[in-house]
């Protein structure tokens, strides 16, 4: 089993981030608690859709939980299809983030949770 | 002849000029469209007063997948710009929100599984009021993707006769797709430094796509000479000056267009049709290309 933690710096002791579509990488436990995987995000800088390919670079990745703060709709669709489990509620940084999963305290992200366009563009109109 | 009447600012006065200058060519026997591609709040009509006597539904393709043909290869959420596909593990997940319609993923998808449907995102308008001939663009609620709306609706062009355009304001896809292959670009601006900001990045867009513009200072005043100066710098004519007002306000107000409400205008905004014949004629004179 494979853990991704929306992160602000790519390490255990780096900030966790609130924003699962726009964070700067995710950090991908395996079961044991160590790093496997530091991966870059590209949604960060994308124009729109960020969660979206966010998510779609997890599912490649083999994920089957994702720990973030918030997760847009479209996100949630996709991450839902591909059987994740996303639970919501941040600790300080990536690796208590871990430890409040391990321990049971983070809650089960809802399909209602976010709302689109939260990022860059905030829904706003482009072409 | 197609102008189009942009500002980089909203609420700089595009919709006043660009009516008035309609109605005031209208009226000179020319053959005139108004067309108002400012589709996400088209609002030229409260001027104009215009029948609708037609309405059209303006569709782009989006995509579908044959989930029995697909092999969740991937490639079209690849090739996806906008990210409307994603592969999640034997399903494809579709966000047609996002997607441009360019059809890039039927084209590529090597198990011919994507099928493209039409998805609605707006109307074009047409009707007319006297002699001017009326067209706009209206976005579909909860659509966020104007440019395709806008180029339908410049569809309805007349090749002969005169169209006024009337674009959103800003400097970003929707007013580029107005702007573009226009023959004059005509920004409008206020003597604010808000105003002169936004009039820069509205010049260097008409350059970029080599539309010759000139200048409309709207609510000027004596003294407060920071758009002249600009343009000055710039080589850029300033063809129109509209002063703060009382007058012009009230008549605003009520929805009488600049022409209607003061007759001088008139003469004002044929003159100002002059000018820009004239700059069109001897096209680079004042706008440099890059």
């Amino acid at each position: 089993m494979r853990i991704a933690v929306s992160a602000a710096g790519p390490g255990p002791e780096a900030p966790a981030e609130e924003r699962f579509g726009r964070c700067a990488c995710f950090v991908i436990f395996d079961e044991q608690g160590n790093v496997e995987e530091v991966v870059d995000n590209a949604g960060k800088t994308a124009p729109e859709g960020a969660g979206v390919l966010s998510a779609q670079s997890l599912l490649r990745r083999k994920v089957s939980v994702v720990l973030t703060g918030r997760v847009g709709p479209k996100a949630m669709r996709a991450l839902q299809a591909g059987g994740v489990a996303v639970y919501t509620g941040i600790a300080g940084t990536v690796a208590e983030t871990l430890a409040k999963y391990k321990s049971g305290r983070m809650q089960p992200a809802t399909p209602s949770a976010g709302s689109p366009g939260a990022g860059r563009r905030a829904g706003r109109r482009d072409g | 002849m197609n102008i189009c009447v942009a500002s980089g600012k909203g609420g700089t006065g595009k919709t006043t000029v660009a009516t008035s200058l309609a109605l005031a060519l209208q009226s000179e026997q020319h053959d005139v469209t108004f067309l108002d591609c400012d589709v996400e709040e088209p609002n030229g009509h409260i001027f104009i007063n215009p029948d609708i006597r037609e309405i059209e539904n303006v569709f782009i393709e989006v995509p579908e997948i044959d989930h029995t043909t697909c092999t969740f290869c991937g490639k079209c959420a690849d090739l996806c710009a906008f990210n409307a596909l994603l592969v999640a593990g034997d399903s494809v997940i579709t966000f047609p929100e996002l997607c441009h319609g360019c059809g890039g993923c039927r084209y590529f998808c090597p198990a011919g599984a994507v099928r493209l449907t039409p998805k609605k995102i707006g109307t074009v308008e047409t009707g007319a009021a006297g002699q001017l001939r009326f067209v706009r663009g209206r976005l579909e609620v909860g659509t966020a993707l104007s440019p395709p709306l806008i180029e339908a609706a410049k569809k309805k062009i007349m090749p002969r006769g005169i169209t006024v355009i009337d674009a959103p304001p800003g400097t970003s896809c929707p007013v580029i797709a107005s702007v573009r292959g226009s023959d004059f670009c005509l920004l409008v601006t206020e003597p604010t430094l808000l105003g002169l900001h936004d009039l820069d990045l509205a010049v260097q867009m008409a350059r970029h796509l080599g539309v010759p513009c000139g200048v409309v200072v709207n609510r000027a005043q004596e003294g407060w000479g920071i758009i002249h100066d600009y343009c000055r710098r710039q080589d850029l004519p300033v063809l129109l000056e509209i002063p703060l007002s009382k007058k012009i306000a009230r008549a605003y107000a009520r929805g009488v267009p600049l022409v209607r409400a003061d007759k001088t205008w008139h003469d004002a905004f044929r003159q100002l049709y002059r000018a820009i014949g004239e700059m069109v004629a001897g096209e680079g004179t004042y706008c440099h290309q890059r």
